[in-house]
């Protein structure tokens, strides 16, 4: 990454835009896009193929959003796979057993419903003090639980689901997907306020150091049921368009989700020790990740070494970050000493 | 002091009057009193376990108090959280800050009360300047767009005050500031403090150090046993006056102490040093000798007692037992020579909790118990009945979890965890912290017994009546030094507490 350097004549903002961790990625993807393309020009030029490259990528977008505030402070929520799965096959529940049903009352209730699912992950984090790996482990098995209880063995259907409704999930505005242009609509909204808004701030201090946050008088407690809640309403919404998209919701819907929502943040450069990266960062990974899902077989890499391909990618994001880190407190070491 | 400004008849800046507080039966803070005026910088001072820091955490609206007075210009105040004492304009500068590494200066000082724009937008360009006009006016170079990770401890307490300045804060609280900080960090810290005193704020500063105190403060109060001695002018005391009322109690006959025969010398430590640690330690003890370590927390004693052992590394010097070198970094080889060493903190390094008593008293021997590589529990348990009844470990049953037993019995079993290795020298490291009276002087018993059967001792304790009361003979360090030595009959409390807080006197 010696393109990450910036001479001294670079104007200041310049320098800091290519020194940040998320152009890094954003050039990765961009090469990706371009040498699969070079192999098969309708990995961009198809109709097809330039929607599928927005709007696979945007659902994951919004549960990796999610994701990356939660790991932000310090936390982690293995469960939005399974909110989403739940969310997912509420969506059809509803416009089968309320027919003509608005589709705005369906995406309040799946956000609803995630957003409960989040907080009663945050709160026994919060006041049970048990670390969030071991209860969003559990809420994982047990939302996905209720899920296929309540499922057995049903499923929803294409034909379930009202055809406006289904536009949402293929539609586009401008020639963009409408779901790609909602995913970054809450994305900028949430990007915003993490930088811009004391709230924000405050998520990053908590993942910083909590301790400190605690003598801060920081609202420690408050601040992670929201990011849990939030984590869990974005899974929500992502569980109603996954609906939309998709047709067919089973009870196995966004299984291993949690996973990819995971790498995402932590490829786009969101420390897993909370504290650091931007939600930018785990937009893009989530773009990264499954762009290069598609174009592996386009570039004619077999099957099961496409797996592998993420876990290198995951792995050497967190070498890089380690490096970055450990270059980081040496300069600031070295800075120290020549004072 | 400025006496127009701050008539002396306006109420005190911090009023605290007969504060108690106590955690399940341990009462951490008996009588606590202190007022602060504006405009004055005043010293709390008092040996390890007097109150001080719990009275400053019922300040800063960590603890809460169970009984007493506390008011702020009159009014009387309770504080459930730090963020109520924050808003009351109470600020607190912690001896190691606790910031935020991972966010930049300006971010760690106006955290949570960021400056905002429309829309509740922070003010980014606002704060830096903010934050560079608070460094400029404290006459400190520090740049607030970079990370505070790296940062020194000297900055990081600027980075606090200007914190408390920012807040404008009336009352600035330091608690042992000076203890990380170069000659030089230490002076930059007086002048500033000196500025905010001038500007009308109340400072209290905690020092364990007369010299600091008697440069910077107008007004001292003593505190010892968790309650308030005095409060003295600065000008009217001097340093003896004020170590005699730190120390000033009976060295009681809680300490059994038992003539021993003392022999030839086992542990000889020469010239022991580790960088920024200690320097050039050097001391030996004598079969049936109680050799006390004092000094003030945090003068280096553990950190030698481990490099002794093995446990943490030295960079020179030599140990010889019986004679002979002891290899560095080697616990083991230093166990089965007959080293052996208690760790201060029983709970994590000593004891295995979830474990029963007899698996806790064998645990340094077990692959002498072992038949054929398993360890049965009857030899377990055989071992460790021998020691507990020696000991008088009070608890029923052998199998009982180590920790569900009193402080005081979980220190006997560690005792006899190293006991049945055998040893020939038992170091010990605050042996009676956290245990009642009347256990501590069983332990001391023990420890006196052991002497008398030819152990040699080395004893840590912060408590001075513990050291005077044990030890045959006193070793005091300081700050990695060995600042003096006394032989039982010339260590009094005074002697080693002004050796625990001064630089060696040229003659002694």
């Amino acid at each position: 990454m010696s393109a990450l350097s910036a001479g001294g004549t670079v104007p200041r903002v310049l320098g800091s835009f290519l020194k940040a961790r998320e152009t890094g990625i954003l050039i990765a993807l961009v090469l990706i896009v371009v040498v699969a393309t070079a192999r098969n020009p309708s990995f961009l030029f198809s109709s097809d193929g330039y929607r599928d490259l927005l709007l696979t990528p945007s659902l994951l977008l919004l549960v990796a959003v999610g994701q990356a505030i939660v790991i932000i402070t310090r936390n982690v929520d293995l469960s939005v796979g399974s909110v989403l799965g739940l969310t997912a096959y509420l969506t059809g529940r509803l416009f089968i057993d309320v027919p003509g049903i608005p589709s705005v009352a369906v995406f309040a209730a799946g956000i609803l419903l995630g957003g409960v699912l989040g907080l009663i992950n945050g709160a026994l984090v919060a006041f049970a003090k048990v670390p969030a790996l071991v209860i969003t482990l559990g809420t994982l098995y047990a939302y996905r639980g209720i899920n296929v209880m309540w499922t057995g063995s049903d499923r929803i259907n294409a034909s379930d689901l009202p055809a406006d409704f289904r536009g949402l999930g293929t539609g586009q505005l401008l020639s963009v997907p409408i779901l790609t242009i909602l995913a970054v609509v809450v994305l900028v909204a949430a990007a915003w306020y993490l930088r811009n808004r004391r709230g924000g701030r405050e998520f990053y201090a908590i993942g910083s150091d909590p301790a400190a946050a605690h003598l801060y008088g920081l609202k420690v407690t408050q601040r992670t049921l929201v990011a849990f809640v939030v984590s869990g309403a974005l899974a929500g919404l992502a569980g109603v368009l996954y609906a939309a998209r998709y047709g067919t919701v089973s009870s196995q819907a966004g299984s291993g989700w949690e996973l990819q929502a995971i790498g995402a943040a932590v490829i786009g450069g969101v420390a897993i020790s909370g504290g650091v990266g931007t939600l930018w960062g785990a937009a893009i990974g989530a773009f990264l990740l499954l762009t290069i899902n598609r174009a592996l077989p386009i570039l004619g890499i077999e099957d099961f070494w496409q797996r592998a391909v993420v876990g290198a990618l995951i792995l050497g994001a967190i070498v890089l970050d380690r490096l970055l880190a450990l270059r980081q407190s040496r300069r600031l070491l070295e800075a120290k000493d020549t004072e | 002091m400025d006496a127009e400004r701050f008539p002396p008849d306006a109420p005190p800046a911090l009023e605290l009057e007969k504060v108690v507080k106590s955690f399940g039966p341990v009462v951490a803070l008996r009588s606590g009193t202190l007022t602060l005026r504006q405009g004055s910088i005043h010293a709390l001072i008092g040996e390890n376990g007097a109150g001080k820091s719990t009275l400053v955490k019922i300040i800063a609206g960590l603890y809460r108090r169970d009984a007493g007075e506390f008011r702020l210009r009159g009014e009387p105040v309770d504080f459930t959280s730090t963020a109520q004492s924050k808003a009351a304009g109470i600020a607190v500068i912690y001896q190691e800050p606790t910031l935020f590494p991972d966010l930049s200066v300006t971010e760690n000082i106006f955290m949570g009360r960021q400056l905002t724009k429309r829309f509740g937008q922070i003010d980014r360009k606002a704060m830096r300047e903010e934050a560079r006009a608070i460094f400029a006016r404290l006459g400190v170079r520090l740049d607030p767009d970079r990370l505070t990770e790296g940062l020194s401890i000297a900055d990081q307490q600027i980075i606090e005050i200007a914190k408390a300045i920012s807040l404008d804060a009336r009352v600035l609280i330091m608690d042992e500031p000076t203890a990380a900080l170069s000659g030089v960090e230490v002076d930059r810290l007086f002048a500033v403090a000196r500025s905010l005193r001038d500007e009308g704020r109340a400072l209290l500063f905690i020092s364990h150090r007369f010299d600091e105190v008697f440069a910077l403060c107008d007004t001292v109060t003593v505190m010892r046993d968790g309650s308030y001695i005095s409060t003295t002018p600065i000008a009217e005391t001097t340093i003896e006056e004020l170590v005699r009322q730190m120390v000033g109690r009976d060295v009681a006959d809680l300490f059994p102490k038992l003539e021993a025969e003392i022999g030839e010398e086992i542990l000889t430590v020469q010239g022991l040093t580790r960088a920024g640690l200690f320097s050039d330690i050097s001391f030996s003890v004598r079969s049936g000798e109680i050799l006390g370590l004092a000094g003030l927390v945090g003068a280096g004693r553990s950190e030698v007692v481990r490099a002794v052992f093995g446990v943490d590394p030295y960079d020179s010097g030599t140990v010889r037992l019986e004679g002979r070198p002891l290899p560095k970094g080697d616990p083991r080889t230093a166990m089965r020579r007959g080293l052996a060493l208690v760790p201060e903190d029983r709970r994590k390094q000593g004891l295995v909790l979830d474990s029963s008593v007899a698996r806790n008293i064998t645990l340094a021997i077990r692959s002498g118990l072992t038949r054929a590589g398993l360890l049965t529990t009857g030899a377990e348990n055989r071992s460790a009945q021998v020691w507990a009844s020696r000991l008088e470990v009070k608890t029923a049953f052998l199998d009982a979890e180590a920790g569900t037993l009193s402080g005081g019995n979980q220190q006997k079993v560690v005792l006899g965890k190293w006991l049945a290795t055998e040893p020939k020298v038992l170091i010990v490291d605050e042996p009676t912290r956290g245990i009642d009276v009347g256990t501590k002087s069983e332990v001391h018993r023990l420890l006196s017994e052991l002497a008398q059967r030819g152990l040699a001792i080395i004893m840590i304790s912060s408590e001075l009546p513990e050291v005077l009361g044990m030890a045959d003979r006193v070793l005091v360090m300081r700050e990695g030094r060995i600042t003096g030595e006394f032989d039982r009959g010339a260590a009094t409390p005074e002697a080693v507490m002004f050796a625990a807080t001064h630089e060696p006197e040229p003659v002694r």
